[in-house]
């Protein structure tokens, strides 16, 4: 019984990060219809950037907002290269984000080395907490209310919001909303950008529990994917699903399965693709 | 007339020089255009799905590793020696199973949503290889795969020279079943699910199934690729089956040119070689091909093919109107 009540925990935190990942990647796919290959680069640097702030100040904090420039990098990213006439082809922006994975992870092993780090935990959530019997770091539990809060706040900001509407109305009809006065491309440029800030903060965020490695970018990528797949692209609700349910079978199946591993991850993709082929809350 | 003696010409003289080369070129220039023929395959059998059926895939590496995996496992654990017939054969059946299998839940998704999912499925492969250690060696792969004993034919495959021409077969028998392929009346039919499926479909095709059909050709192709690669290293690992494998194959489809299935050789032809070259001179190498891939799309994003074949067709028009 603790095995398990450990084992949901820790999918929950797992399935959290995910969601952040998988939000803005679900978005910047399914509606913004670019292939972001690079989403895991975004993870990767933004906890290395945040890896050395955390180091040269001892600020968690510090470190979060580090992580979240990668917000900037995305606008670049989009700005000069995805949002330009020769990447409108699902093709060239494969080749387009392919080639920045590539550039971006072979800048990070140059500059962090190939040795696994990890963020130091804020001192503040170091401790461990008692759940009955059990025996749980703070740490992972602030990650799951960090993750609601995000979620709550990402919510809030498309359904409430006159600026959410806008973003809304500007992926459902994009010449329509242009004839009615609003600044497509800079929505979209908002939207890139915010993906890739979460992106980067998830990366600090899950420094100190998933660590920092060469290769990660594309692990995390590959699980944040499954999670847009099961989900169904575009959907933020998916999103959050697919995020709970891989952070589940992800946790579960690593200490039940550990060879097979990635293969309960397939299995549940497979699963899903067969009821639904466009995933749990797609459009089709 | 003309257009058929001509047509035949160009790929008889491209036979005949790269069957001389290497008595030419130094050694390890021959190793090197070994590899190219591989992946040339490799890359062939990608643009009948990408260019001729308009089926977006990255995780063609699934079908090349699979098919190195099972010629490896077979050579190393089972047979314990080269057995080439054998090993040929569950290599291309296996990696068309694969296709099979998996065609059958992806194929109906289109678009970027298969491209995606073609992905995780060759990484949930990779990640069974990476971990099943007993049978495909884990991570450090499985070494020790022999090369095919061909001595009563007076070849030594442990030759480089001997080597380079048992793989020019393959490759030449493969290019040429693969044009054949994509000049049928099949090949004709995929091209039209690409130009407008849903037209194929009140026509009275079976578009699913005409799909599900290139599908596993094209992985069957893949899969001879993956066998001729375990022979070349004389090991298999993981990396075969990664996304960055899917990906190399991808670019040089497009570098080549998308569709024109000759042109993805080419493009094999220049990725293997800027690789070598930039990475004999930097370990950086991941930063200039990535800077590459990117600066494909921009400066040739139809591909060298069709701009070899416009500077071609410009220059005999050019000397048409001199004739004139």
């Amino acid at each position: 019984m603790d095995f398990a009540i450990t084992q949901t925990i820790n999918g929950v935190v797992f399935g959290m990060l995910l969601f952040l990942l998988a939000a803005g990647l679900t978005i910047i796919l399914g509606t913004m219809k670019i292939v972001n290959l690079a989403h895991g680069s975004y993870y990767l640097l933004g906890g290395y950037i945040g890896y050395t702030v955390a180091q040269r100040t001892h600020s968690f904090i510090l470190a979060c907002l580090a992580g979240a420039t990668m917000g900037i990098l995305g606008m670049i990213a989009y700005k000069t290269v995805l949002s330009k006439k020769f990447a409108r082809d699902e093709l060239a922006q494969v080749l387009l984000t392919f080639g920045m994975l590539m550039i971006i992870s072979d800048v990070c092993r140059w500059v962090w080395g190939g040795s696994p780090l990890a963020i130091p935990k804020p001192d503040l959530l170091a401790g461990t907490i008692y759940l009955g019997a059990i025996v749980f770091p703070l740490y992972r539990l602030a990650v799951i209310i960090i993750g609601l809060l995000i979620l709550a706040f990402v919510w809030w900001f498309q359904e409430k919001t006159k600026y959410g509407a806008i973003v809304r109305a500007g992926v459902d009809d994009e010449e329509m909303s242009q004839g009615v006065g609003i600044n497509i491309s800079l929505v979209k440029t908002l939207i890139f950008s915010m993906g890739a800030l979460l992106a980067g903060f998830a990366g600090v965020i899950g420094g100190p529990f998933v660590g920092l490695s060469t290769g990660l970018d594309m692990d995390i990528l590959l699980l944040a994917i499954i999670v847009v797949i099961i989900g169904g692209m575009g959907s933020l609700k998916g999103a959050l699903v697919g995020a709970l349910l891989i952070g589940l079978i992800d946790s579960f199946g690593k200490s039940l399965l550990p060879e097979l591993s990635i293969f309960t991850l397939f299995f549940a993709m497979v699963i899903v693709l067969a009821i639904k082929p466009g995933g749990l809350f797609g459009a089709k | 007339m003309m257009k058929t003696t001509r047509s035949l010409g160009i790929p008889a003289l491209l036979i005949i020089i790269l069957g001389i080369l290497p008595l030419i070129v130094p050694p390890y220039y021959t190793g090197l255009l070994t590899l190219m023929f591989i992946y040339a395959l490799f890359a062939m059998s990608l643009d009948i799905l990408q260019g001729y059926t308009g089926l977006a895939s990255l995780g063609h590496a699934a079908f090349f590793g699979t098919a190195a995996y099972v010629a490896g496992i077979l050579n190393v654990k089972v047979f314990h020696g080269p057995h080439l017939g054998t090993e040929l054969v569950s290599g291309v059946v296996a990696a068309a199973l694969t296709a099979a299998i998996l065609g059958l839940i992806v194929l109906r998704s289109t678009g970027v949503y298969l491209l995606m999912i073609l992905m995780a499925s060759s990484m949930m492969l990779w990640g069974i290889a990476f971990k099943w250690r007993s049978l495909a060696g884990g991570d450090d792969g499985l070494p020790g795969i022999l090369r095919p004993d061909l001595v009563f034919m007076h070849v030594d495959l442990k030759q480089t020279t001997d080597f380079y021409y048992f793989i020019f077969f393959f490759f030449v028998v493969g290019t040429a079943l693969m044009y054949l392929v994509v000049r049928s009346s099949f090949g004709h039919t995929l091209l039209g699910i690409r130009e407008s499926e849903s037209r194929m479909k009140a026509l009275g095709y079976n578009t699913w199934l005409q799909k599900y059909i290139a599908f596993i050709v094209s992985a069957a192709f893949a899969g001879l690729a993956g066998v001729l690669l375990a022979y070349y290293n004389g090991f298999v690992s993981p990396a075969e089956l990664h996304l960055v494998n899917s990906a190399e194959v991808l670019i040089m489809v497009i570098l080549g040119g998308v569709g024109t299935l000759f042109g993805p050789a080419i493009g094999a032809g220049i990725i293997i070689l800027i690789k070598n070259i930039v990475s004999g001179y930097t370990e950086h190498w991941m930063i200039i091909l990535g800077a590459v891939y990117m600066a494909t799309v921009v400066a040739a994003p139809r591909g060298v093919y069709r701009l070899i074949e416009s500077l071609v067709k410009g220059k005999s028009q050019e000397e048409e109107k001199s004739n004139q």
